[in-house]
């Protein structure tokens, strides 16, 4: 101990801290791994402290997980990028754990560093490395290595290129589904560092033997890579290539590969152009559309705006159009739901004509569909309808849609249908407003289920913000105040909430003559509960009222319910006081 | 015909019977020793090698065994010893490790006690050297990770020099030192660094901590529980082929889980009826094809297996194919239904037979013939006179296990008195052996003939334990149904056999 001086303590500790046996200590000093090579300096950060990480590898699997995502922004630590190579050995290791996240970061930041790197270290350093793990005894080495060759390919020579290209085509080939899921993940990235030449020889004949994998799961991650491989290819080397290839996979016998095309499909259209596009993907996608499989369906449906937005108006009224409406009354509701999420962005692709001739019905079945997540998702999106055809059309059967939403027994539909209603509120216009969902606001402030009523205090001042102080003094404020005298206590708690958000909206002149008033008077209220509430809402009001209206009323309650007989009220009125001289201090 | 199979089989194609020997015992009893509830074995499984077992057992414990003998497999004077021996080498395994899998739960919600019986366990893919299984009791599967683990000693601390160089006991105190001054002094951890400006060269005097390493130790670390997805009991666990997935299936329900990741499973299979008055058949066992990553078997308690392909749709409620034996005419009876509920099913390594055992008998499917089963094995056939008697004492209900051989040519299953039976399924094969789990396996050789079968050769013998046995019938015969061999695995690549006969684990080869 002697040798370590006072103030070099705290690091001395976090050094030996990296072996203690609380899991939780070796973490703190792992994440301070920079402090700790600072203090050691370049040289033995280098010669000692990597060397020691490196045999660190049977650690808990936190450690490591926060080993490997420091080691990945150590360079300037080591002494700079001429040294980067002494930490690949530490990354190395961590690369062929079994914990799957841990082997990630480890990969990750192999790629940072090896961005990093000079050319003549990655090929001396990484590019071995590179091959070392794709020829790993365990199937963990040979998972990682394949997201490094993006790295590695680029600054390697031409005989070494060559090398890597058949490395990677073996790790395709790999007896493990889990390094072949590896590879099929990789290979756009990969793909995208090989020159064109190779990218149309070897590159996509390893595509067509994953396409062809009798694993499911790999063939999925294939389907992904269509896309990446779709748009580093020419147009009609796409057309010749992958094109065949998406079509039989929108027809292959698992749902799962015909659902993972459904996502994808879109992104292919401009890969292969508007022709093919027309003749083979509009085809394969209404296909999608009609799948037996709900998911599939579901999946596709999700895309539709996204499809029609690359094709032309009329294309999409001609094929996907009637597609859209058979979803519309589908058997499954989750079909429904995800149609309705997107269908209104469907409007400014058609233009105005045809949404009101061809859309408009269906958003009117939709509104009215028995599942209450269908119409929610209409109704979240109904500016975009606003944009093209204004919101008149669809007044009348909106009306209904959102009264019985708002009554509905589920108290999540409630929540969610209150959060729309501002949005609603500026797209229908104060007018509509008042007449017919006016009343509704108010009746969430009274609900069963405190999360509503708490949305709902938030609802009102939401609305006033939208609507303007003047609105809301007609509109809302007297409403509010009428129920200070309900006889729950926990109504009465929600108006005090509701008053202390109103507060800052109203204006100062507003909130002393309307709202404190009521506040004040709740302090004589029986419950506790409301006592304590009314200390913590005269706090939020001091800042916006006058300096006068706090010593002459605010402060008099407050003095008052510091003196009350439950604890509670005590405490809270007392930190009320406080924080007011705080404020009267700092002015 | 006894012992006549033997000498009719040997000259054509079908395979020789095999003679089997007793190779090893672990937990034999003494006599007289009493077993305990907890040490019964309710689970065993070969590795994918074949050089790991693990057994499961009621306690909640797994144990772990290795195999021996490939080791010293091709040393030449080993080979030497043995020329007198015409078969040389058997698998050997010898005890390796063992760890408390589950322990008794209590669920409050449902007022229900939760065993820590182990269902059923599952090898997972090896890697890095290091061991995987998954073991299930009625609720909770769990992913566990069985690693040699060094034993690390660390020395040369920066502080408390003295203290670290002492023995285990005293390196712990001296850790609680660092903790202590750590809070003291570096409770602000981020000052010390901005505080001081680190010399170039960086601060000779600080030291890294030395570790040195002495000895491993075998570790068994729960990597995943998966829990609280099954409403009924899970009977069986099954890994699919892609090494990412496998399923549970409980009475009801059969879920598609993600081995990396525990807060979510697929419902895949439901035959749940919307009113369980009209229940009227439940799984009682699935299994993954060995290669098909989308086909699955799972059999019924109407002594029905369905085989479904998970790339139809997400919801399986319809199958595939559908094996089932129709019944004979007029020979229903009350016991029927109960004796056709299908206990347990296995895919052949191949993937082309499913062997089924029902109370009464094993059934070998072809999963390309679903007109009938490829053969039928009788079991224990002179039992069906007793049917009324078993069923009085609930043994009717007992959960056989069946297993097959590595090249798919014999399959295996249990039954009373510690017995358990083996049967040749190659063409023309009429072997069928009956074996005792004890030190001399074939000492109340019975030699029936498999089929067609009907009475029990007349064997008289002395009754194992006392001479007053309830379970002799009027031939002799010995039954006593609270010994009962429920389980047992063969090896993947060899001719053995492990079983267990309460407690103890016996293994035999050929």
């Amino acid at each position: 101990m002697a040798m370590i001086e006072e103030p070099l303590y705290p690091i001395a500790v976090l050094i030996d801290e990296l072996k203690n046996e609380d899991i939780q200590l070796r973490l703190n000093s792992i994440r301070r791994l920079s402090t700790i090579a600072r203090a050691l300096g370049d040289e033995r950060t280098r010669k000692e402290l990597i060397p020691f990480l490196s045999e660190n590898n049977d650690d808990d699997d936190e450690v490591l997980l926060a080993m490997a995502e420091e080691l990945g922004v150590f360079i300037p630590y080591v002494g700079g990028v001429e040294y980067a190579n002494v930490l690949l050995p530490p990354l190395e290791t961590l690369c062929t754990v079994e914990e799957t996240c841990v082997r990630d970061k480890a990969v990750e930041s192999l790629c940072r560093i090896g961005a990093q790197m000079r050319e003549q270290d990655l090929v001396e350093y990484f590019i071995p490395l590179v091959k070392r793990l794709a020829a790993g005894e365990w199937f963990t080495a040979r998972v990682s290595s394949c997201g490094l060759f993006h790295i590695a390919y680029s600054s390697a020579p031409e005989t070494l290129k060559t090398e890597l290209r058949t490395i990677y085509s073996q790790l395709c080939q790999d007896d493990m589904p889990m390094v072949r899921r590896s590879a099929a993940t990789n290979l756009g990235k990969f793909a995208a560092t090989v020159e064109p030449a190779h990218l149309k020889t070897d590159i996509m004949s390893i595509f067509e033997d994953l396409t062809q994998d009798d694993q499911d799961s790999v063939r999925l991650l294939a389907v992904e890579g269509c896309a990446a491989l779709g748009k580093l290819l020419e147009p009609q080397d796409c057309v010749a290539h992958i094109l065949p290839v998406i079509v039989s996979f929108s027809q292959d016998k698992s749902w799962r590969v015909r659902y993972m095309v459904a996502n994808q499909l879109y992104e292919l259209c401009e890969a292969v152009g508007p022709e093919p596009t027309r003749s083979d993907l509009v085809p394969a996608y209404v296909r999608l559309l009609r799948d037996n499989e709900a998911e599939v369906r579901i999946a596709a449906a999700g895309k539709v705006t996204k499809f029609c937005r690359i094709l032309n108006p009329e294309l999409s009224i001609q094929h996907i159009l009637p597609c859209v409406k058979e979803l519309s009354t589908d058997s499954s509701q989750h079909v429904r739901s995800a149609l309705a999420s997107v269908i209104m962005g469907m409007a400014p692709v058609l233009g105005k004509d045809a949404t009101i001739e061809q859309l408009l019905p269906i958003f009117l079945s939709l509104l009215k569909d028995e599942f209450p997540d269908v119409r929610l998702n209409i109704i979240s999106k109904l500016d975009q309808v606003n944009q093209v055809i204004g919101i008149d059309l669809l007044s009348q059967s909106l009306l209904p849609a959102i009264v019985e939403l708002a009554e509905d027994r589920h108290w999540r539909v409630r929540l969610a249908i209150i959060e729309y209603i501002p949005l609603l509120a500026s797209q229908l216009g104060v007018g509509f407003f008042d007449d017919k969902l006016g009343a509704l606001c108010m009746q969430w402030l009274k609900d069963k289920v405190y999360s509503i009523r708490d949305a709902a205090a938030n609802n009102v001042k939401r609305l006033a913000e939208e609507f303007g102080p003047e609105w809301a003094m007609q509109h809302i404020i007297p409403q509010v105040l009428d129920m200070t005298n309900n006889s729950h206590y926990l109504y009465r708690m929600t108006i005090l909430h509701a008053i202390s958000l109103l507060a800052p909206v109203m204006g100062p002149e507003i909130t002393c003559s309307k709202l404190l008033p009521v506040v004040i008077n709740a302090s004589k209220d029986r419950v506790p509960n409301i006592k304590f509430n009314v200390a913590k809402v005269l706090q939020s009001l001091t800042p916006i009222v006058d300096q006068s209206v706090v010593e002459k009323t605010i402060r008099p309650c407050l003095v008052e319910l510091s003196e009350d007989p439950d604890v509670d009220v005590r405490f809270f009125a007392n930190q009320a006081l406080q924080s007011s001289d705080q404020v009267m201090m700092s002015t | 015909m006894n012992g006549g199979d033997e000498v009719v089989a040997a000259p054509v194609g079908p395979p020789q019977p095999l003679e089997w020997k007793f190779s090893q015992v672990f937990g034999e009893r003494t006599a007289g020793e009493e077993v305990q509830e907890v040490d019964i074995i309710s689970a065993i499984e070969f590795d994918k090698t074949g050089d790991h077992l693990a057994t499961g057992d009621r306690g909640g414990r797994v144990v772990l065994f290795e195999r021996t003998d490939t080791k010293d497999h091709g040393s030449s004077r080993r080979d030497l010893e043995r020329t007198d021996y015409p078969i040389g080498r058997h698998p050997e395994f010898r005890y390796k490790t063992e760890f408390q899998s589950h322990e008794p739960e209590f669920d409050y919600l449902k007022s229900l006690e939760i065993e820590e019986k182990i269902n059923k366990i599952r090898w997972c893919q090896t890697a890095n050297g290091a061991l995987f299984l998954l073991s299930t009791n009625d609720k909770t599967i769990k992913f566990w990770k069985v690693q040699e683990k060094k034993i690390k000693k660390i020395s040369c601390m920066n502080l408390d020099p003295l203290k670290a160089v002492g023995n285990g006991s005293v390196a712990s105190s001296s850790n609680s030192v660092c903790s202590k001054s750590y809070l003291a002094n570096g409770g602000c951890p981020d000052k010390s660094s901005n505080d001081f400006s680190f010399p170039p060269g960086g601060i000779p005097s600080l030291r890294l901590p030395m570790v040195t390493t002495h000895e491993t130790n075998l570790m068994a670390r729960c990597r995943r529980v998966y829990a609280h997805a099954h409403d009924y009991h899970i009977n069986s666990i099954s890994n699919n082929s892609d090494g990412e997935t496998f399923i549970s299936a409980d009475d009801l329900r059969i879920n598609l889980w993600n081995l990396e990741i525990s807060s979510q499973s697929f419902n895949i299979v439901d035959v749940k009826p919307a009113n369980m008055e009209d229940l009227t058949e439940v799984i009682t066992s699935a299994e993954f094809h060995p290669t098909h990553c989308n086909t699955l078997a799972y059999s019924s308690s109407k002594g029905s297996i369905r085989l479904i392909d998970l790339r139809q749709s997400a919801l399986c409620d319809s199958h595939a194919k559908l094996f089932e034996e129709q019944e004979a005419p007029g020979s229903r009876s009350f016991f029927t239904e109960i004796i056709a509920s299908i206990s347990d099913i296995k895919f052949g390594q191949d993937g082309r037979y499913i062997l089924s055992r029902d109370y009464m008998t094993l059934k070998l499917w072809d999963i390309n013939m679903d007109s009938g089963p490829v053969s039928t094995f009788q079991v224990h056939e002179y039992l069906r006179p007793k049917l009324c008697d078993l069923y009085e004492n609930d043994s009717i209900f007992d959960k056989f296990e069946c297993c097959l051989s590595g090249d798919g040519l014999r399959v295996a299953t249990g039954s009373y008195s510690n017995l358990f039976r083996v049967f040749g399924c190659a063409p023309g094969t009429t072997e069928a052996t009956t074996l005792e789990a004890s030190k001399n396996p074939m000492r109340r050789q019975v030699q029936t003939p498999s089929r067609p079968s009907r009475s029990l050769s007349s064997i008289t013998r002395v009754v194992r334990r006392g001479a007053e046995n309830p379970g002799v019938d009027a031939n002799g015969n010995s039954f006593d149904f609270t010994t009962k061999l429920l389980h047992l695995a063969w090896h993947p690549t060899e001719h053995s056999i492990a079983c267990a006969a309460a407690n103890s684990l016996y293994m035999y080869y050929a």
